[in-house]
């Protein structure tokens, strides 16, 4: 699904991504780890296509697709979801607004039919109650005066709506309480471990792991990744730390 | 749901959508009958003659002129108005094939044509075949110069209101006409208004009687279609006690190369515990990327909140016009009356827009609110000024003004000119102000969730105009936020 070959990115300049090299084939589910600076984000924004975030080097294929050719909208068309380690706020346009323009953007750029306001609040209402996150709240600005649990359990209702191929979930489980933990965790399952889809998680601790089981997971560290194992590797990591690894 | 929307024209869609053009932008073939050029008083008296006026009106209009003559320019600080030749403008212009008022039957299909094609429900049917709980528009359609046809008129008149164009008013209720016309933006109040008087060519009428609830949202779309020819209407709506009236104003106008000035008049009169809600969704021709061409937009709008208890809400959405100069402005000079003002001006390429508002609390208890939010992007200007002006017998009134700017790019300009003058202690003024910017993270994050440029930044800019957005009746707010969209093509990226 994900072949990321020896990509290399700069963020100001500052060369933060080093011959990167991965591989995600559907139904697999990746963790990658790593010490704080380390460019896991970096990875993200760059795989999400943000402006500031300069490709230096190697390619990424996404379903065959060039997907460093994209802009960020046709990327999320194509099926890839950033989960934000930071959420952002937009005042003045609600979840609801937000989310029914996002879908029917994506949806027309893959030339099926928008989906009517009432089909929409159906789909909405089923993934918030997946969720437990109060539909209310799905009427509030995106975002505004939401704590930071609650930021990160909406991020989980968009993934569901917008019902991606590949979801690359940046630090989910920071910010979590520990029921809301487990929540998303079974949301994550429920929306993404299907044969036809992937997801990266973006992670510092086991905790979600626990819910979501890897298949695979990474440390990467000074640009690249130079560990990789399976689920065990997590609980290595989580009792020695990184210090061994580096 | 919305029929009056514009943007809802696939043709116009498709042009808007080509080369963020403008979307109006295209002119018929109506032939036009042409007063005098330039501006005279042969040319006051052929407007009269050919509107039948009474003679009181025709002496009115010859002192406006008279005066005017005597007046300096105005010159605004941040406004840059290049000269304006006035002899090289036709002041009146009128659909040649009169039709008679009130038959849609015998409108000139042409003219239907033009309206369909913005959208304007003139066919009744239209509008009576809306979505269920659909709202009535009245529409009064201002072509140019002559009002061609009423809608609903029976069943306001059936209410007591009286729609009238100016002109028909002028012949068939003159007390009333005469008793207010003037009386709130005096002909001497301003270089503009006091050309308004004099060559004012039509415009509307409105009166909601005692006790009267106006049975439906009533709406004048002003269109600017003859090359040439300034357009000077006259609005005067006047809500006696008790009453409630929501007045609708939209304006598009069809691209020319040569600017040309806008220069309207509307008075508000309410009486005791009477309201009048008026919104207006402004998207002139603001000139071409470059600047080159669009309307002057000088209008003198202000309300007379007369009655004790009464209440004037002015929203306006200003999207177009390549200059705006606009102040609705509330006069309070009715014990614990109300008078509120939500403005979006919107500015792009090389727009100018000073637009504001000015409360004046004559009366103890009277209350403001000011609610502004300025969007500007490309090379444009977009000010603000307002004047809070608390007199000496408003005691324990209150005014609350929150002012935000919006920036688009580095090239484009926003400035708040408040002016606060109290002259009772026990008065109540809040002022906020702020100014931001569309962040990077904003939009990065709409996009990756599948929002082009474009269809970010419109989200976003909606959502900062909100509150102002949410005052419109529910017709206009669609096409509004339609149009903020639009208004921005192009300026990001
Ligand atoms: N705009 C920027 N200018 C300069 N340096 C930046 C910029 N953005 C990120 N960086 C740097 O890039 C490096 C990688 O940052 P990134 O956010 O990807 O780390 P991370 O692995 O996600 O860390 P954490 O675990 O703390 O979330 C950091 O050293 C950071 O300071
Ligand atoms: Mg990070």
């Amino acid at each position: 699904m994900l072949q990321i070959h020896n990509l290399s990115a700069a963020v100001a300049d500052k060369p933060i991504l080093n011959d990167l090299t991965l591989t995600i084939n559907a139904g697999e589910i990746h963790a990658i780890m790593g010490p704080n600076g380390a460019g896991k984000s970096t990875l993200g924004y760059v795989l999400g296509g943000r402006p500031g975030y300069e490709v230096t080097g190697g390619s990424v294929a996404f379903n065959g697709q060039d997907l460093l050719a994209l802009a960020p909208h046709e990327r999320a068309a194509a099926g890839l979801f950033l989960g934000f380690q930071y959420p952002v706020e937009i005042p003045g346009v609600s979840f609801v607004q937000f989310l029914r323009e996002s879908l029917n953007a994506q949806r027309r750029a893959r030339g099926e039919e928008p989906l009517s306001g009432g089909a929409f609040l159906k789909l909405a209402r089923e993934q918030a109650a997946l969720l437990r996150l109060d539909m209310e709240m799905l009427k509030r600005p995106v975002n505004v005066g939401f704590s930071g649990g609650e930021k990160k359990r909406a991020e989980m209702v968009q993934m569901g709506i917008l019902d991606p191929r590949l979801a690359i979930l940046d630090e989910t489980d920071s910010g979590l309480d520990i029921d809301a933990l487990r929540i998303c965790g079974e949301g994550i399952n429920a929306i993404m471990r299907k044969p036809d889809k992937a997801v990266l998680l973006i992670t510092h601790y086991q905790r979600l792991l626990d819910y979501v089981k890897p298949d695979f997971v990474h440390v990467l560290a000074g640009g690249k990744i130079i560990r990789s194992g399976g689920a065990d590797l997590a609980l290595e990591l989580e009792e020695h730390g990184y210090e061994p690894a580096l | 749901m919305n029929d009056i929307a514009p943007i809802k024209d696939q043709a116009a869609r498709d042009a808007a959508a080509r080369a963020a053009d403008y979307e109006h932008g295209w002119s018929s073939d109506i032939e036009q009958e042409y007063g005098p050029k330039g501006l005279s008083e042969d040319t006051v008296r052929y407007i009269s003659a050919k509107k039948d006026e009474p003679e009181w009106m025709l002496d009115w209009r010859l002192k406006a002129y008279r005066h005017w003559l005597t007046m300096p320019t105005p010159d605004w600080a941040k406004l840059n108005i290049p000269p304006i030749d006035y002899q090289a403008a036709y002041y009146w212009a009128a659909p040649k094939t009169k039709p008679k008022l009130g038959s849609l039957d015998e409108v000139d299909p042409e003219i239907l044509r033009v309206y369909a094609k913005l959208g304007i429900p003139l066919e009744e049917q239209k509008v009576l075949a809306g979505v269920e709980g659909a709202r009535k528009i009245a529409v009064d359609a201002v072509f140019d110069s002559v009002s061609v046809a009423t809608t609903f008129r029976k069943e306001l008149e059936a209410a007591g209101v009286i729609f009238r164009s100016i002109s028909e008013a002028i012949r068939e209720y003159p007390d009333q006409v005469r008793k207010w016309l003037g009386k709130v933006v005096p002909m001497a109040d301003n270089y503009f208004s006091a050309l308004n008087c004099a060559v004012f060519s039509d415009g509307t009428f409105v009166y909601i009687p005692e006790g009267v609830r106006c049975p439906m949202e009533l709406s004048t779309y002003f269109r600017i279609n003859a090359e040439n020819t300034g357009q000077f209407e006259r609005t005067l709506i006047v809500a006696d006690k008790g009453s409630y009236v929501s007045y609708l104003e939209g304006c598009t106008a069809p691209m020319r190369d040569e600017n040309q000035l806008h220069a309207a008049v509307v008075e508000l009169v309410a009486m005791d515990d009477a309201e009048i809600k008026y919104s207006t969704v402004q998207n002139w021709y603001p000139g071409d990327a470059e600047g080159k061409g669009g309307i002057y937009n000088f209008v003198t709008k202000r309300a007379l909140c007369q009655g004790k208890r009464s209440k004037v809400s002015w929203t306006q959405v200003e999207t177009g016009s390549a200059i705006t100069w606009k102040y609705p402005s509330c006069v309070l000079n009715g014990e614990d009356s109300v008078g509120e003002f939500y403005s979006v001006a919107v500015t792009n390429n090389h727009q100018q827009a000073d637009t504001g508002t000015k409360m004046i609390h004559n009366a103890r208890g009277t209350r403001s609110t000011i609610i502004s939010k300025g969007i500007s992007a490309g090379h444009s200007n977009n000010t603000y000024r307002g004047l809070v002006r608390i007199g000496a017998a408003a005691e324990g009134s209150r005014n609350f003004t929150q002012c935000d700017s919006l920036l688009l790019g580095a090239d484009c300009g926003a400035h708040t000119v408040p002016y606060i003058e109290v002259r009772n202690p026990s008065a109540q003024i809040e002022h906020e102000a702020t100014t931001s910017k569309i962040s990077d993270d904003q939009m990065f994050y709409a996009q990756a969730r599948g929002l082009g440029m474009e269809e970010a930044v419109a989200l976003i800019v909606n959502g900062f105009a909100k509150e102002v957005l949410q005052q419109l009746p529910m017709e206009f707010a669609v096409e509004a936020q339609k149009l903020l969209g639009i208004s921005l093509e192009g300026s990001v990226g």
